[in-house]
């Protein structure tokens, strides 16, 4: 047996040379091809006119003659469209934020929650994770897949799970004190946020038992993670994962720090320009597209994530043979990501058309205090129906705060402001203004 | 009844200056005002010598801005004359959205400002009681 400097969950599948696992990727691919064909009448029909058929998939690279998938087509084919399975088939749903009021909604099978589980084990275990992990689960448990997949992995390996979930930071601090959690899961903001608290509570923060944590859900930067490990006495590893590919686990750090390996047996990783859909060469940036070589439920071809990064060039010193992308550097769309929960502007906007005494010309203003996101909503109010009492105003703003809370499911503060104030920039206005720095 | 001019405004500086600035340069007169505000937003009330063109030219400069009907009444300029009137309001059940008071007076008199949810039945309720109201033209060229 080869010898690794850190330990790895799936040796086999993980260490794989490159050339074996093309032909694994190829025969999985040509399952895929004809299951979606036979299963999917999305993709049947997709196929049917690019004149695709299943047999026409030869080398691994013939998947740039597939058609791309994007969250629009899911949100076409709302709620089930998409599914390849009978719901008798079906063991979990989980859904995240769509473009408009209606959420993506995903299904698992028994398998793919098993497959899901596997890449977990694989992303805890690249993170420092064993079975005598104590693993403080501190992202949200629900339809979000932050919780339960970590939650999945961690049992996988054996590791004792505290399923705590997010927010309510006076019992996290507790438990890290007296459960001896020795792994973090949250996004990475909310552990600063957690950082201060321990500070201004005055914990000894080299008395806790933390070693390792793993961030994800939201973009960060490297000076976040030395921002991390300067304040916690922890090493900070990057996951990364979407519902529609399967939740967390998509790609993980391994300890080296260097880049997200990406499990290339399950997902099948490209880059490509988002304007034109070619692919990139290594090392250039673009948009990640992803295949689900083996999922049963909703199996996709061709994802556009809208997540922008690139491949690593090299091997990695870990051992594992896995392509690494680079971390999430942006998106090709105009989603922001608020406390982890995904937001569309155009959510936003749904709202607002439904209520009369505000025009929808709005402007989101995102800002991080004490290391937490906090999301403005600028509206202009309606000339046409002012009303001239405060309490009357106030009650708009009360009941469109109320409203987008409801379709975003995280809080917003909203500000009214006078008609054309909202920036425009050659007759479009300028809906976003990201204020943090990370 | 009298009618009032009501701005929606930010709270942001400068721009009180900016509606006074406009009302100058079209040689228009404020004859009373009061502000209402909140943390984010204020709604400025004008009573103006000229509330329709007032109206207008606010509106030709994109300002959010609304016409309110509201009542004048004189109250005597010593002390309890506004305790007297508001004790005839309340004997008659009359709830007050708000009030302010106005800039010009009359000879031992001054003026209030009264925005009540229904103005007509107000008058009406008050119509023989010892309450004078301003009739609107009269007010704006005092």
């Amino acid at each position: 047996m080869r010898k690794f400097p850190y330990a790895i969950w799936n040796p086999e599948m993980e260490t794989m040379d490159p050339d074996t696992r093309k032909s694994l990727q190829l025969y999985r691919l040509k399952d895929l091809v004809s299951y979606v064909y036979e299963n999917v009448p999305f993709y049947t029909r997709k196929f049917n006119e690019m004149k695709i058929m299943p047999g026409d998939i030869r080398r691994i690279e013939d998947i740039q003659n597939l058609p791309f998938t994007t969250k629009t087509d899911l949100r076409d084919n709302y709620p089930y469209g998409l599914f390849a399975v009978p719901l008798e088939k079906i063991v979990r749903i989980h859904a995240s934020s769509g473009t408009t009021g209606k959420p993506t909604v995903v299904g698992y099978t028994r398998e793919d929650i098993d497959i899901w589980s596997e890449v977990m084990a694989r992303s805890l275990t690249a993170s420092g994770a064993t079975q005598h992990s104590i693993v403080q689960n501190a992202y949200g448990y629900g339809l979000f897949t932050g919780g339960l997949g970590i939650h999945y992995g961690a049992e996988k390996i054996g590791a004792s799970v505290i399923p705590i979930s997010g927010g309510n930071t006076a019992r996290q601090i507790l438990i890290l004190e007296d459960f001896g959690s020795d792994i973090l899961t949250c996004t990475p903001s909310y552990t600063l946020y957690l950082a201060e608290e321990l500070e201004k509570k005055g914990v000894d923060r080299k008395k806790l038992k933390l070693r390792y944590g793993v961030f994800g859900a939201e973009p960060w930067s490297e000076a976040m993670r030395k921002e991390i490990e300067k304040r916690l006495p922890i090493k900070a590893l990057n996951i990364y994962g979407l519902s529609e590919i399967i939740g967390p686990g998509v790609a993980n750090e391994c300890l080296e720090q260097n880049g997200l390996h990406i499990f290339d047996d399950h997902f099948y990783p490209e880059i490509v320009d988002p304007d034109s859909g070619l692919p990139l060469k290594p090392g250039q940036k673009g948009e990640l597209v992803i295949t689900t070589l083996t999922k049963k439920g909703i199996p996709l071809i061709r994802y556009r994530t809208r997540d922008l990064t690139s491949f690593v060039p090299g091997e990695c010193p870990c051992g594992r043979t896995q392509p690494r992308i680079d971390r999430i550097m942006g998106r090709s769309d105009d989603m922001l990501i608020i406390r982890g929960i995904n937001v569309f502007p155009s959510q936003i906007e749904e709202v607002l058309v439904k209520i009369e005494e505000v025009s929808p010309h709005y402007q989101l203003i995102v800002e991080r205090e004490h290391n937490l996101d906090v999301l403005t909503v600028m509206v202009e109010v309606n000339q046409n129906v002012f009303s001239d009492e405060i309490k009357g105003l106030e009650t708009s703003e009360k009941k469109i705060q109320e409203e987008i809370e409801n379709v975003l499911g995280i809080s917003v503060r909203v500000k009214l402001v006078e008609p054309r104030t909202v920036e425009r920039s050659e007759g479009k206005a300028k809906r976003i203004v990201d204020k943090r720095r990370i | 009844m009298v009618k009032q001019v009501s701005i929606f405004l930010e709270n942001r500086a400068g721009r009180l200056y900016e509606v006074s600035s406009l009302m100058a340069k079209n040689n228009l007169n404020i004859r009373a005002l009061s502000i209402a505000d909140t943390s984010d937003f204020g709604i400025l009330r004008l009573i103006m010598n000229d509330p329709d063109k007032t109206i207008e030219v606010l509106k030709k400069e994109n300002y959010t801005v609304s016409a309110t009907d509201v009542l004048a009444i004189e109250v005597d300029d010593k002390p309890g004359g506004l305790a007297k009137i508001l004790g005839i309001f309340n004997e008659n059940r009359i709830n007050i959205e708000y009030m302010y008071a106005f800039l010009g007076k009359l000879p031992n008199r001054a003026i209030m400002i009264f925005r009540f949810d229904n103005n007509k039945l107000v008058l009406e309720k008050l119509s023989n009681k010892d309450v004078k109201f301003i009739e609107a033209k009269d007010l704006y060229n005092l």
